[in-house]
This record gives C-alpha cells, sequence and structure tokens, in this order.
C-alpha cells in the first residue's frame, strides 16, 4: 500500500471506493445517533412520532378545516401525512447532515476517515425516524380503510428522489458551514419556508395548472405528490416535472459532491 | 531508501494567522467585504500568513521509531497531521508505505452516555477498525484497561482515569503498519503508563513504525531510536535521543528563572509568570521557590497547576501538583488574579542542570512548556561526594540511633 499526500489541484474525485472502504463506519455512525438520541431524551422513541402526528394536526386544522383545501375526497389527516413522510424526512436528513461536519469538529480534526461519511451518516439517521413515521401511515391509512395500490412499489423512487435532494442541500451546506457559520440561519428559515411552499399541508392541485411546472422547479413537489400517488392513489404525477425535477437533483448532488471534496481538505485547518 | 516506510520530501503548510481574521468568516461579513471592495478598488486586508512547516524533508525506515520534539507552535502536531492525511500539505509530498493509524487523541469520538462497550465499538470503527477486528480484539482491549466490571456503565460515570485507561486501550489495539502518537500517553496512573509504554515498545518490536510526539522526554528516550527536533516549522537537529534531547533541553537557556508564554493558550487563563526565585545558581542545600503567577479571567473547569522537574537528560525527576496531598486530584478555579509558592527543599537534589516543564491550563485538558525554566544546582554544600555514584536526586535523609 502505498499513499502519497499531497496538495490537491483540479477537480477533485469523488472517492467512491474508498467511502464504500469506510461503509461500516456509517453503520456506526447511525448506531450512535440513536442510541444516544433515545438514552438522552426521556421520551425517547416517542419523540419519532410526536413530531409528524403535530405536524399533521397542524396542517389538517389549518388547511383542511379553517381553509378549507380540496382532498380529493380523501380524509384531510391522509393528505397531510403522506406531505409530511417524505418532507420530514427531507428536512431532518437536510438540517441535520448540514450541521454535521461542524458537529463532529473534534473528529474531524483528530482522525482521518473520509469526510462524506460524515453528511452521510446523517441522512442516513434520517430514515430511521422515517421509518417510524412510515409505520404511523400504514396504522392511519389502515384505521381508515384505504389499501394502497400496486403502484406502492414505485414509492422507493421517490423515496431516492427524496433523499437526494436532501443530500445535495445537507452535503452543500455541510461544506460552507464549516467555513460561514452563519449559514446554519439560512438552512433554518430556508427548511421552514420550504414546509409552506411544498405540498405539505396541501396538494398540489391547488396551483393553477400553467404554474405546475414552474412549480416543479422544486424537486419536493415531485417527491411528496409522488408519495401520495403510491400511498392514497391521488396525486399530480407529470413525466416532464419529474424529469426537470430528476435533472436538477443530479445536477445538485453532483455539485454538492464535487464541492465538498475541494473543500473537505481545509475543514481541520479553519473548524 | 527502499525500505522506507514514510518519506517527507520538501514538505511544507502554511496556515492564515487569525488574530482579528478567524479561520470561518461568516457569510455575511464575505458579502459586505465584496460589495466594498466594488467601491474602494484597495483590495480587503490581506491575512497574515505563516509557515508551520517550512521546507521538512525526513525518511523513516520500516520498524523504525522516532521522537518528535520541539517547543509549542514547533510544527509538530502539524506534521503529525498531515501524515495521518488530516490536513493536507501546502507543499511537498508525502510517500506512506502502509496502513497509517494516527493517536492524536485519547477518545475520540467517546459519547458521555453511551456505555464503554458501546464506545469501543464506536471508537474503534471512528479509528479504522472493522466490526470483526474489534469484536476479535474486544477482551484484550477490556483487559487491558482493567475496566471488566463497568463495561455496561455509560463513560460520564467513568472517573477520569477509568475513561482515559478504555479510550488509550481501544487505541492500543490498532494493527497498523505506521503508527502516529502525538502526546497521548502519559494517561492514567504510574503502572498504567508503564503499560502504555510497554504496548507501544510491543508494537515497534513487531516491527512496525512510530512515530511519536510528546514533551515527556522519559517517553521519547525510552522508546525512540531516533529524536527529531523541529523548530519553527523546520527540523534544526535528528540522531539518537540522548544526544538530541540534551541538546534541546539547554538550548536558548541560559539562566531563564522567569517564563512567560508568548501567547495565552485560552481567553480564559493567563500566566502573568513563573519564576524560580532567587539567583541563576543554588547552592545545593538552599529551597527553592518556584512561583506561579497567574490570572483566571473566565470561569473554567476544574484543574490543577502542576509542573515536571527534568534533569540535563530529560529524567524527569518529579512532578508535583498544587492539589497533592488532598483528597481532590482538581480544584475549582477562582476568578481573579492569585500567586502560588511551591518550595522544593533545600538538600534534594545532585549538583546539575534542571529543566521545569510548566503545564498551562486549557479548557479541560494542559499545554506542556518544556524548558520553561531553568537553573543550576551547584556543589556548594552539596551532600554528593565524588564517590557517591549516580543517584537522580541527593536527599537529606534522617538517620537517628534506635537502640
Amino acid at each position: 500500500m502505498h499513499i502519497v499526500l499531497k496538495r490537491r489541484r483540479g477537480l477533485a474525485r469523488l472517492g467512491l471506493r474508498e467511502l464504500w472502504e469506510y461503509r461500516e463506519l456509517v453503520g456506526f455512525l447511525v448506531w450512535k445517533d440513536i442510541l444516544v438520541r433515545y438514552k438522552q431524551t426521556v421520551i425517547g422513541i416517542a419523540w419519532a412520532a410526536i413530531r409528524p402526528l403535530s405536524a399533521i394536526f397542524v396542517f389538517t386544522f389549518v388547511f383542511g378545516r379553517l381553509a378549507k383545501l380540496p382532498s380529493d375526497g380523501l380524509p384531510y389527516p391522509l393528505i397531510a401525512f403522506a406531505g409530511v413522510l417524505p418532507w420530514q424526512l427531507f428536512a431532518t436528513a437536510f438540517a441535520e447532515s448540514s450541521a454535521s461536519v461542524v458537529g463532529n469538529a473534534q473528529m474531524v480534526s483528530k482522525v482521518y476517515f473520509p469526510r462524506l461519511i460524515v453528511p452521510i451518516s446523517s441522512v442516513a439517521s434520517a430514515l430511521v425516524d422515517f421509518g417510524v413515521t412510515f409505520v404511523l401511515v400504514i396504522a392511519a391509512m389502515a384505521w381508515y380503510g384505504i389499501v394502497p395500490g400496486p403502484r406502492i412499489i414505485l414509492l422507493p423512487l421517490f423515496l431516492l428522489l427524496c433523499l437526494g435532494a436532501a443530500s445535495a442541500g445537507g452535503i452543500l451546506f455541510a461544506a460552507l458551514f464549516v467555513r460561514y457559520r452563519d449559514v446554519r440561519h439560512i438552512v433554518g428559515f430556508g427548511l421552514q419556508l420550504g414546509a409552506y411552499i411544498s405540498p405539505v399541508g396541501f396538494t398540489t392541485a391547488i396551483v393553477p395548472e400553467k404554474w405546475r411546472l414552474l412549480y416543479a422547479l422544486n424537486p419536493l413537489v415531485g417527491a411528496i405528490e409522488g408519495f401520495r400517488w403510491c400511498l392514497l392513489g391521488h396525486g399530480w404525477i407529470d413525466a416532464r416535472a419529474l424529469a426537470i425535477e430528476s435533472g436538477i437533483v443530479i445536477v445538485a448532488l453532483l455539485f454538492a459532491l464535487y464541492y465538498f471534496r475541494a473543500t473537505e481538505a481545509t475543514f481541520a485547518d479553519v473548524i | 531508501m527502499s525500505d522506507a516506510a514514510i518519506r517527507v520530501e520538501h514538505l511544507s503548510k502554511q496556515y492564515r494567522l487569525g488574530g482579528s481574521v478567524p479561520g470561518y468568516a461568516s457569510l455575511r461579513d464575505r458579502v459586505t467585504e465584496g460589495a466594498r471592495s466594488v467601491f474602494h478598488a484597495k483590495a480587503a486586508s490581506r491575512p497574515e500568513l505563516f509557515w508551520a512547516l517550512h521546507d521538512v524533508s525526513l525518511s523513516i525506515g520500516r520498524g523504525e521509531v522516532v521522537g518528535v520534539v520541539g517547543r509549542n507552535g514547533a510544527g509538530k502536531s502539524t506534521l503529525l497531521k498531515i501524515l495521518s492525511r488530516i490536513t493536507e500539505p501546502t507543499e511537498g509530498e508525502v510517500h506512506l508505505f502502509g496502513r497509517v493509524s494516527s493517536l492524536l487523541e485519547v477518545g475520540t469520538g467517546f459519547h458521555p452516555e453511551l456505555t464503554g462497550r458501546e464506545n469501543i465499538y464506536l471508537n474503534g470503527a471512528i479509528l479504522g477498525m472493522t466490526r470483526r477486528e474489534i469484536r476479535a480484539k474486544f477482551d484484550d482491549i477490556v483487559a487491558f484497561a482493567e475496566i471488566e466490571t463497568f463495561l455496561d456503565t455509560p463513560v460520564k460515570r467513568y472517573s477520569s482515569g477509568m475513561y482515559m485507561r478504555l479510550a488509550f486501550s481501544v487505541a492500543a489495539h490498532l494493527d497498523p503498519d505506521i503508527l502516529l502518537v502525538d502526546e497521548v500517553l502519559a494517561v492514567g496512573d504510574a503502572a498504567f503508563q508503564k503499560k502504555c509504554l510497554g504496548r507501544v515498545e510491543q508494537i515497534s518490536g513487531q516491527g512496525r513504525t512510530v512515530v511519536i510526539v510528546s514533551h515527556n522526554m522519559t517517553v521519547i528516550s525510552t522508546l525512540s531510536d531516533r529524536v527529531v527536533w523541529l523548530d519553527a516549522g523546520r527540523i534544526i537537529d535528528e540522531g539518537s535521543p540522548a544526544d538530541v534531547i540534551a541538546r534541546y533541553l539547554s538550548a536558548g537557556i541560559e539562566s531563564n528563572l522567569a517564563w512567560v508564554p508568548r501567547a495565552p493558550a485560552s481567553d480564559a487563563f493567563m500566566f502573568h509568570g513563573v519564576t524560580a526565585l532567587g539567583a541563576e545558581v543554588f547552592p545545593a542545600d538552599s529551597p527553592i521557590d518556584i512561583e506561579f503567577d497567574y490570572e483566571v479571567r473566565k470561569p473554567m473547569p476544574p484543574g490543577r497547576l502542576f509542573f515536571s522537574l527534568l534533569n540535563e537528560s530529560g529524567t524527569v525527576i518529579l512532578s508535583s501538583a498544587e492539589t497533592d496531598g488532598t483528597p481532590q486530584e482538581h480544584r475549582t478555579w477562582q476568578l481573579g488574579r492569585h500567586r502560588v509558592q511551591c518550595r522544593l527543599p533545600g538538600n534534594l537534589l545532585r549538583p546539575g542542570r534542571y529543566f521545569v516543564t510548566v503545564a498551562e491550563p486549557d479548557g479541560d485538558s494542559y499545554i506542556f512548556h518544556e524548558g520553561a525554566l531553568g537553573f543550576t544546582v551547584s556543589e556548594q554544600n552539596s551532600l554528593v561526594t565524588k564517590d557517591a555514584g549516580q543517584s537522580l536526586i541527593a536527599p537529606l535523609l534522617e538517620w537517628r540511633p534506635v537502640g
């Protein structure tokens, strides 16, 4: 084994092979996240259920009852549930991974490992909460007597879209955050705003037809509507919109990965 | 050299100095600065740059143990950080032949809420062990750390000694070709330290290459085959441990009875001075008072003042802490400026040059300033006569008839 260390020049390589060699570390970090979270909080695992449930309650009350937005004849809580499920995954993964490198400053400045492991682990941890919410969604659907059709096998594709978007944002901001500490506020503000811009508590049906493609520049629109479509059978699915969304996510993800790799060499110096 | 484990070629590392310009900025500042420079052609103030390492070349053979000494800021840690791939060189390159593990800190990634068992797995994985490797070595790690009964207790309930033992133990069971160690061997009590040193000797005995940075000259001289002395980012001396350490310790210390750190390590604690009170040369029977003049500016975790006394060959003659003889290992710091004296009794040291390593509190750890003070004990009134041999100290002991 021969390793040469020198200043990197030109376009960074993604280093996917090394990332793969360190895959066990992702597992350990996720395991730690979960252990710590459930050891520290008194309500423990209930927390993963309370968060989505309270969001659903608010959305159902504000958009369903007060604003009386359309629900395609479905119970409004289910509309909100199917929206909150992917949105919360996105928001948690994005927020946690963008803070992850600075949050693990001690590790980053004392041990070598591929730095991408850190934000990737945060995204993976968010999947655990997603799992809990997913069980709740299934339970709620059973309660309302709704059985998902065969479309549900397409759900992983929309999950991938959602994770891709969260990873792109999380990885880019994790790198920016090392250098610019006030980026934290941008992420928090953006996510708060995003919960109301994206069709989380309402459906895309209220967006006029001619504006839909523009609306679909937000990849979360595709992910959330895709979830509704797979789970409830009602949702706005449009091939052109999905192509735009996937394209945006792929480009953003590649940009984030390269930016991260290009700046990671200086993480330990400035963190 | 074909059998090199590490080859460092013209290595340099430049840092931006952050007096008023911290390493990280805020995006807001960057934007306003950018906007300002549109209107003012003059560029924004250029950050001050400094070379932490400058044109360092070094070849370390397979199985060799190399000690690195130097004052704080000499570039020792920067060298280890580059070798361990935490930061990258500005110029030059490094060739590493083999798997590298670095131990720049014990307990990296330890989480206080997790149990000893959980932390072993986590820390092992962070240090680069696979799950299978950790499982295979698990019992050895636990036995080495001597924490069997506390395996399922959260480490936040561990004593600091137990915590350090466990942390070191995980790291000590790494199986790299090249091991980089920074100032971590001085953990735990004397017995455990001995065990740690034994472990490093064992590792190097298996043909592994070890690079050690330490302020503890005893550690360096015991373990190293070769010592490299860094100063201001350059190698200024290398050779056999005894020679380099002797030259290093006496360098620049003609009569250094008062010491003031160049810059305080933290904004919470500051030494106004550490002084050996008296003449530069002390008669052997005269006590030597060492005065610590310090200021606590902000609340900080409990700690203590302490120092070590080294002889000319770098052997630690004694270490003393202000909390010695009290039940507590640490004490709380009172805000304000304080002066404390420690008296080394007369008729204790044999004639020769002595050096004081001062520990400067920095958060919950310490920064060591070796050779901060240097003084001489003369033969005047010494108990050591020509035939007193090789004793390290020459104390006046009490003899009395008992029957």
